[in-house]
């Protein structure tokens, strides 16, 4: 049980360093700021590129039916749309899954 | 000065509190699976605490679980989580670049997808002071929901955790479409990514690609895209 103990902890040892390391050496190496305009730019639609990718089509299912997901989904696009706050669209987003589930979909 | 300190930390705070409050139901969640499972409250509070991540860590936690091998845990960990390296290097160069190497060992640690987008959304360069803020509520709703999904005994109700299961979404959302909505450049970058990641996931042909991979491949392709279509000119030498 001790030895057990122990693997869980070192995997746990493993999977924490591995994540840091990832997220420490960009930051750690490029101190300075980059000025070549291509690789500028590029970072710039770094963050479009992976919030969308990451946001679509995973977002459909979210929650505990297609319908009440693509719903919510709406509902987040059309308060960011007139620029609502972040909190605003996640709850509105979830209130209005919250709805369609009462509703029975 | 110091005024001026307290008074980013506080907005930092502020900027976390929705993460917050997304993180405290997925983390709550996957408390109470992991420790159905058979891992120690205190360890997997541990996890939550020492990884800050959904995905890698649920994964991670699977093949402890299931009796992965450290070198197994460490590349899942790596494949999952190398869209953080893509992010930091992007938030390296909107930290005030008189950050000490000190503070930015101390940043990147809360460098999650959450963080990161409220962070680009800031419209001036970041503090450390401002980035303290905004890790430390997300991290204590992460941990302490990951703790107290662990010692509770009755399940959120379904509705309702399947309602915020969509809050995290909803705020990449508010991120990514006021801009898209101002600036082309953005929008087509939006689209693309959205398409490919559409297509990564229903076919077949590009199974390999969905998951962690699919993310980098996308997020390289598509900012090099956008960035050769729209190159962004320095507002200074426009002016000049």
């Amino acid at each position: 049980m001790e030895g057990e103990m122990l693997r869980v902890i070192a995997s746990v040892g493993v999977m924490a360093g591995v994540t840091y390391l990832i997220r420490m050496l960009p930051m750690a190496i490029f101190r300075k700021r980059i000025d070549n305009v291509y690789v500028k730019s590029f970072l710039a639609y770094v963050p479009y590129a992976v919030l969308a990718a990451m946001t679509f089509p995973e977002i459909f299912g979210s929650t505990a039916s297609a319908a009440s997901a693509v719903v919510g989904t709406a509902a987040a696009v059309l308060l960011a749309y007139f620029g609502r706050g972040l909190l605003t669209v996640a709850l509105g987003a979830s209130a209005a899954v919250f709805l369609v589930q009462i509703l029975g979909f | 000065m110091k005024r001026r300190l307290n008074r980013e930390f506080r907005q930092g705070l502020r900027d976390g509190l929705p993460i917050c409050l997304g993180y405290l139901s997925v983390s709550f969640a996957y408390g109470m699976k992991a420790v159905l499972a058979g891992l120690p409250v205190w360890i997997v509070t541990v996890i939550s605490l020492s990884n800050l991540t959904s995905a890698g860590q649920f994964a991670g936690t699977n093949l402890i679980l299931s009796g992965g091998s450290y070198l197994e845990i460490g590349l899942t960990t790596l494949i999952i989580n190398l869209r953080y390296l893509l992010m930091s290097l992007s938030m390296s160069q909107k930290v005030e670049e008189k950050m000490t190497f000190r503070q930015r060992l101390a940043v990147s640690y809360g460098v999650t997808d959450e963080i990161f987008a409220v962070s680009m959304q800031r419209p001036r360069e970041l503090s450390a002071w401002y980035m303290a803020g905004l890790i430390l509520t997300p991290v204590i709703g992460w941990t302490s929901g990951t703790f107290l999904g662990g010692v509770a005994t009755s399940l959120l109700p379904d509705t309702l955790s399947s309602a915020l299961g969509i809050a995290l979404y909803g705020m990449f959302i508010a991120v990514i479409v006021p801009p898209a909505k101002k600036s082309k450049p953005v929008l087509f970058t939006v689209l693309l990514a959205v398409f490919f990641s559409v297509l990564f996931h229903y076919v077949p042909f590009f199974e390999v690609l969905s998951g962690g991979w699919g993310i980098i491949v996308i997020t390289i392709v598509v900012s090099g895209i956008a960035a050769f279509l729209f190159p962004i000119q320095d507002e200074k030498k426009e002016e000049a």
